[in-house]
């Protein structure tokens, strides 16, 4: 097993940034996933980890050891692929040998290991056939056999489960936790879906268009947004964010008549911060309102939806002067609170959970550390037993 | 179980290896496909058939019209091909004939019913041999470089790679007959006139155009992931190529492999031009025996019989890839 430091790695395609130069160092034995929408540059980082896209520029250390220019065979890395990659024209046995056979491993030794990821993997019962015979899952199954029969360094996945139908990627998703932490093997995760990246990681690096945006635990990446795109990005829907001019100990939002209290945390670095025309972005997630006669935002109910266990709200808080767009924010309510469309309502939010963004660079406004009024508890998300004890 | 042996099954079978399961329109429907194809295939056929049927007739069965259907066989044709004949005086044959013919071979005696007597072995056989030679060699050196050339422009970033897939190309544009002379002349200068090196040369560099657009399609058929998860897995390139992308380019290089044997072997126009022994393929051979004191059709029909083996026996021992070619791209990968 083994760290990856990646040290001001870029990835130029002609005269345009794929990934922007990036610092990062992946812990030895840590779950990473690099999140971000189709184009980011997450699969270009992960198949310049892997060798097979040179970087055009920075350096790659595997272990300490420089593997910058090292040919993808000799960096010990396994990579898994969205489509499995299973060579069509081997049974699935020679499919998971196939990497033993490349290091002259005699054939009683490519026998026992094949024996061992075969009965982790539980698919025993199919090395005979041939891997078109296979359903989705049990090709992502053969082709994680293919990658832990070798005992590489590192494992790299690339959507591994993207081709398969949700209720499979489920299965599979908690097949690979299982997976990972009995190997704890470093694995770099690459995925467009948020809620595979929480689910699995220790880390999420946040990207898009080419940059990395934020680098953090799932909690940090969720309460914590580093900027406005991380704050849309992450959770379904994202942060409501709303436009605002803070006024004394108040935030007056721009084209109503709604405001919020300014949680005393925030003030200093606010007022330091902040422009003289003191605009300032406002989020907070939609389980952060609660519906409370005497709050001090009001609006009108535009839609419901209906999610099963909490109804999710869309609340015009007025129309924006110019464009008549109505601004919308999102409010999570009990699944029994009746709220018709077009009815008024007012909500308060939490204090704990506003965040404030500078408006001129999108970036978040970090509390003051000293005083510690309405801070939120600190979660601690543990995967494993032991971390939990 | 179901009561399937009392009712029968609940939906129509259309396939299946027990003639009382499938229904009667499935087991129509099937019959009429069959007798379509088979009518194809009579008709397709009808050439071959002839041919081989005059390969066995006498000179005269061979040009009577209307063409005989019913005919007594005779071996003939295949003793003009095989063999170079002199005429015997009728006198002389007459003698033969009525002493005791046992000690002769069996071709001797068919010639000698000709009123004929065998000088010595034809050329044929020699120059079915070359055609094997030169054809044989000049597609494997095709099907190998093309295949390699396919797969660089396949997968590497080639400058000006549309250029030069086109000029590949227009090395096929100009029609042999216009190219004959200044290769003959070329050839002349070269030493390579007659030449199975010439030949061998001339056929690779004509059927390289075809094997490098044909293989470039079916390698870029082949998902870039396979190679890139050999790569991972500790293979060097070439390994992955040979490990990977040849076993998966099988039918696209079966493909290959009949176009270009088929091409080098049918050729006429360059072979008649740039050889005159050493190296003369069959084609311009059959064609010449035309010419000689009256046309031997059932010697020309026995030696096309002879020229359409090789090339059927590669197609036959083809033919699993080959119909894998036919539904390539039918099957989601």
């Amino acid at each position: 097993m083994a760290q990856i430091e990646l040290k001001q790695v870029e990835k130029l395609f002609g005269e345009k940034y794929a990934v922007k130069p990036m610092d990062l160092t992946i812990n030895n034995g840590e779950f990473v996933c690099l999140l971000g929408p189709s184009g980011c540059g997450k699969t270009t980082t992960l198949r310049m980890i892997s060798g097979l896209e040179t970087a055009s520029g920075g350096t790659i250390l595997l272990d300490g050891e420089n593997v910058t220019w090292h040919h993808p065979s000799d960096r010990d890395i396994a990579f898994v692929f969205q489509l499995y990659a299973l060579y069509p024209h081997m049974t699935v046995r020679d499919n998971i040998a196939f990497p033993l056979q490349a290091e002259g491993m005699n054939k009683d030794d490519i026998d026992t290991r094949v024996s061992e990821v075969v009965d982790i993997l539980r698919i025993g019962h199919m090395l005979k056939y041939k891997p078109g015979k296979l359903s989705g899952g049990d090709q992502q199954r053969v082709a994680l056999a293919r990658a832990l029969v070798r005992r590489p360094k590192a494992f790299l996945m690339d959507e591994p489960l993207g081709a398969l139908d949700a209720e499979l990627r489920e299965t599979m998703r908690a097949e690979i936790k299982a997976l990972h932490i009995a190997q704890n093997a470093t694995t770099v995760y690459v995925t467009h879906d948020q809620v595979e990246a929480m689910a699995l990681s220790d880390r999420i690096v946040v990207m898009s268009a080419a940059e990395v945006q934020q680098v953090g635990t799932p909690a940090e990446v969720y309460y914590d947004p580093a900027n406005l795109f991380v704050a849309g990005f992450i959770g379904s829907p994202g942060m409501n964010v709303l436009k605002g001019q803070l006024d004394g100990d108040v935030v007056r939002f721009l084209g109503n008549n709604n405001t919020l209290p300014l949680p005393a945390r925030y003030r200093i670095p606010l007022l330091t911060t902040l422009d003289a025309d003191k605009n300032v972005i406002v989020g907070f997630r939609p389980e952060a309102g609660t519906i409370n006669a005497d709050g001090s935002m009001q609006g009108e109910v535009y839609a419901v939806d209906m999610h099963g266990a909490y109804k999710l709200l869309h609340v015009n808080l007025g129309d924006v002067p110019d464009t008549h767009e109505p601004t919308i924010v999102h409010l999570r309510t009990d699944r029994m609170a009746s709220n018709p469309m077009g009815s008024q309502l007012r909500f308060t939010v939490d204090p704990a959970m506003m965040r404030f963004f500078d408006p001129k660079s999108g970036k978040a406004i970090l509390p003051s550390q000293t005083d510690q009024t309405d801070r939120q508890p600190v979660e601690v998300l543990s995967t494993t037993a032991e971390g939990q004890a | 179980m179901s009561d399937f042996y009392e009712v029968g099954p609940a939906e129509p079978v259309v396939i299946s290896t027990r003639v009382d399961k499938v229904s009667p329109k499935a087991r129509r429907e099937h019959n009429v496909r069959a007798a379509i194809v088979i009518a194809i295939a009579m008709f397709c056929l009808l050439p071959i058939f002839v041919m081989s049927m005059t390969a066995f007739k006498t000179r005269s069965d061979a040009v009577s019209a209307p063409p005989k259907l019913l005919f007594k066989p005779t071996l003939e044709g295949f003793v003009f091909l095989f063999t170079e004949r002199a005429l015997v005086p009728p006198a002389r044959a007459q003698e033969l004939l009525a002493s005791d013919t046992t000690d002769l071979s069996l071709f001797e005696r068919v010639a000698l019913s000709s009123g004929q007597e065998i000088t010595g072995p034809s050329d044929y056989v020699g120059r079915l041999k070359n055609s094997l030679i030169i054809a044989g060699v000049s597609t494997i050196f095709s099907v190998v470089l093309g295949f390699f050339a396919a797969y660089a422009f396949s997968r590497f970033d080639v400058p000006g790679k549309d250029d030069l897939m086109f000029f590949i190309l227009s090395t096929r544009m100009l029609p042999a007959v216009v190219v004959t002379i200044p290769l003959f002349l070329m050839y002349r200068q070269f030493g390579l006139h007659d030449t199975y090196q010439g030949m061998i040369l001339l056929y690779t560099v004509f059927n390289l155009s075809l094997a490098v657009w044909l293989l470039k399609g079916f390698i870029d058929e082949i998902p870039l992931e396979y190679e890139e998860a050999a790569l991972v897995d500790g293979y060097s390139r070439i390994q992955a190529i040979f490990k990977i992308v040849l076993p998966q380019a099988m039918t696209g290089i079966a493909a290959t492999v009949v176009f270009s044997l088929i091409f080098a072997w049918n050729e006429y126009a360059f072979a008649l031009m740039l050889t005159s022994d050493k190296a003369r393929t069959a084609p311009p051979t059959i064609a010449t025996m035309l010419g000689r004191g009256g046309i031997e059709w059932s010697a020309i029909a026995a030696g096309s019989l002879g020229f359409l083996i090789p090339v059927a026996i590669v197609v036959f021992l083809l033919r699993d890839y080959l119909l894998r070619g036919v539904t390539f791209g039918a099957v989601r990968r």
